[in-house]
């Protein structure tokens, strides 16, 4: 396999000098007062199927640190940036590559649940302050959770629990459940059974489909016999996109609605078009949220990078603003491990998603809104459930 | 209509979609002796394809017309650059240069179109289906990529039986210097049916895209169930490649509903099944 690690320490040293420069100006301070850099290793996919991914949750780290001269809590960041391709089975070997190779300060990483596991592993052993800006598995703030591991996007579990009582809420009584059969899936499943089980739902089947299969036709024929009044689905990126045109093609929308995490039609509503429509799916954003951290995030990302910021960006976002909150708290000192960790679990701020704060087991406790898909549209319907937390199950810290 | 017949239906259909994709495979394997890695590329390249030329034709027909030719040139240019210093060599360095073509294709890919999954339209004609249950309809686009399908497998196999064009091919596929010994050029042979095989590859790809999500690495599942189509038609034949296909596109619809857990090794056990009973395919030569 290619080896295709983007360590560019040529970037980081122009972003360093930017940041030093603006930083100087006002005051006309020497740079070298300013301490050495704050390595920060960014383990992320930037090619394979989830680079769109990694490259919003970067541009909004930058812009981030960008909006902050350079640095946070007085240390100049420096990214060392390592492509995990997504791929599980090079997860050790490159999150070495940063934690033993490059001795990074601070690790961030990644999208794919497999590889952060891995990583996840390395960094408990290492005990570095680590920030998980995308992967879901339950078991990162459960039973693997750890003192130095903060998530600041969401539990797989989590968007199924609001989708499951949104469901309830909107007079749905039966349901078949179709997704993939791997973890992401069965972990979506668990917490939409989980709500629509106790508001008195009826799951009628649970259809799984082997990760990442593609042929839907069985599992729609199947939910055709069935008749329920919705279908849960938990798919993502091209997948999803294909199983919405076959669901609609197959007529199914017309009779069965269709529900779903906010990955079924997060990065793929315009593509779907008109087979999107009435798709309604539980996330923990929507471009339309009426907020002030919203509003200025969507302008100036936008301005930044000439496209409108997803989910994915808004978590890199906060992801780098509880770093910051964090080491706000040591003055860039991350040798002080106990006050930097304890500052980021008791962090609360406004996110461009609505109230953030941590759970017990360093995990987001945050609102979701049911969103409906229409001509390519999320459209904001209400807010399905607030202050959403996963069950902190295993956890040692809890 | 009950869970198995529209099963059997939707097998059949996908069947003879990756009957499209592993007939050329089997041409190159066949006749070349080269091991194609990258013919799951060319069927993205046709998607992609499809994606762009149905954005200027807005009929994914006419990207087909246009698609073709475009992808049987790249396909000669490809086998003139690269394919043809494969020849007399082992099958390793074929894995390794066609592997290498893999990644030089998904990079240029995500350079050219990006790493965002894409739809192609279903043209206006072909919108809807035909009801088949009280909830459930059959889209008319997906019955006529069926009717494409063996449209074109009758056309191969009239070409490969009847013309002349195909008693050379055939006759290349068994002994090569003997070929060459009546005059015949086997270096444009080899082109023209490698230029032949992308262009099948790509066909499937620009057919198969409105049904597809158009998305990073979607030709690599294709290749995958190819060769296993390969292996259990036996190499080199087109009439084993059509059953193979249908017998695993029928196999893996039906697994899905008999063992829903086990459906996605039931494709796999055929192949075992066919392999010990026949070890050269169904219609291959006895290996």
């Amino acid at each position: 396999m290619h080896n295709k690690s983007r360590i560019t320490r040529r970037d980081a040293l122009k972003l360093a000098g930017a940041g030093a420069a603006v930083a100087a100006f006002p005051f006309a301070r020497p740079a070298i007062a300013q301490g050495a850099p704050l390595k920060v290793g960014l383990l992320l996919p930037y090619s394979g199927t989830f680079a769109a991914l990694g490259d919003a949750i970067t541009n909004a780290m930058d812009l981030y640190v960008k909006q902050q001269g350079g640095k946070l809590g007085g240390r100049t960041i420096q990214w060392v940036k390592v492509d995990d391709e997504s791929k599980p089975e090079r997860a050790v070997e490159n999150t070495s590559k940063l934690v033993e190779g490059e001795k990074v300060d601070v690790l961030i990483g990644t999208v794919h649940s497999g590889v952060a596991m891995a990583m996840a592993k390395i960094a408990r052993e290492a005990g570095l302050p680590t920030l998980i800006p995308n992967a879901g598995a339950n078991a990162l703030t459960r039973s693997q959770c750890a003192k130095n591991i903060f998530r600041t996007s969401f539990g797989n579990s989590q968007p199924g629990v609001a989708a499951g009582k949104a469901m309830i809420d909107a007079g749905i009584k039966t349901a078949v459940t179709y997704t993939w059969g791997y973890a992401a899936g069965e972990e979506s499943v668990e917490g939409f059974k989980q709500s629509f089980l106790a508001g008195g739902g009826k799951i009628l089947k649970e259809v799984r489909l082997p990760f990442p299969n593609v042929e839907f036709q069985a599992g729609l024929a199947e939910i055709a016999s069935l008749k329920p009044q919705a279908v849960y689905s938990f798919y993502a990126g091209g997948g999803a996109l294909k199983y919405m045109k076959d669901y609609a093609a197959a007529g199914l929308n017309k009779s069965v609605q269709l529900w779903g995490p906010g990955f079924l039609t997060d990065g793929v509503e315009k593509a779907a078009g008109e087979a999107g429509n009435g798709v309604k799916t539980a996330s923990h954003y929507v471009d339309t949220l009426d907020n002030a951290e919203n509003k200025k995030f969507r302008a100036d990302y936008n301005a930044a990078f000439k496209k409108f910021p997803d989910v994915y960006a808004v978590q890199g976002w906060d992801t780098t603003h509880l770093l910051d909150i964090g080491l706000k708290a040591v003055g860039g000192d991350v040798s002080k491990k106990d006050d930097l960790f304890k500052a980021m679990r008791n962090a609360k701020f406004n996110s461009p998603r609505g109230p953030f704060r941590l759970s017990a087991s360093q995990n987001p406790i945050h609102n979701f809104y049911l969103r409906e898909l229409k001509n390519g549209e999320n459209v904001f319907v209400k807010v399905a459930a607030t202050d959403v937390s996963d069950p902190t199950t295993g956890c040692s810290l809890a | 209509m009950d869970l198995v017949l529209i099963q059997l239906l939707n097998g059949i259909q996908y069947g003879l979609l990756i009957f499209l994709a592993a007939s050329g495979l089997t041409l190159v394997f066949g006749i070349m002796g080269v091991i194609n890695l990258s013919h799951g590329s060319f069927y993205m390249l046709g998607a992609y394809c499809a994606l762009t030329l149905t954005q200027f034709t807005g009929d994914i027909f006419l990207s087909l017309l246009l698609g073709v030719p475009l992808a049987f040139v790249f396909g000669v240019i490809i086998e003139w650059l690269f394919i043809r210093h494969l020849y007399d060599r082992d099958h390793l360095q074929q894995v390794l240069l066609t592997f290498a073509l893999i990644l030089i294709f998904n990079e240029v890919q995500k350079i050219l179109w990006g790493s965002y999954p894409h739809s192609v339209p279903v043209p206006g004609y072909l919108q809807g289906g035909v009801k088949i249950s009280e909830l459930l309809s059959y889209p008319y686009y997906r019955i006529a990529v069926a009717g494409f399908c063996v449209a074109l497998a009758l056309a191969m196999m009239f070409v490969i039986q009847k013309t002349r064009i195909g008693r050379i091919i055939r006759a290349g596929e068994s002994n090569r210097e003997m070929v060459e010994a009546l005059g015949i050029d086997s270096r444009l042979l080899f082109r023209f049916v490698f230029a032949a095989g992308v262009a099948l590859a790509a066909t499937a790809g620009i057919v198969a895209s409105p049904l597809e999500s158009v998305y990073p690495g979607i030709g690599e599942p294709v290749l995958i169930i190819s060769f296993v189509v390969v292996v259990i038609g036996g190499i080199g034949s087109i009439k084993g490649a059509f059953l193979g296909a249908l017998l695993i596109g029928v196999a893996d619809a039906l697994g899905k509903v008999y063992f829903p857990t086990f459906s996605s090794s039931v494709v796999y056990a055929l192949m075992a099944a066919v392999l010990i009973a026949r070890p050269g395919g169904l219609f291959g030569r006895a290996a």
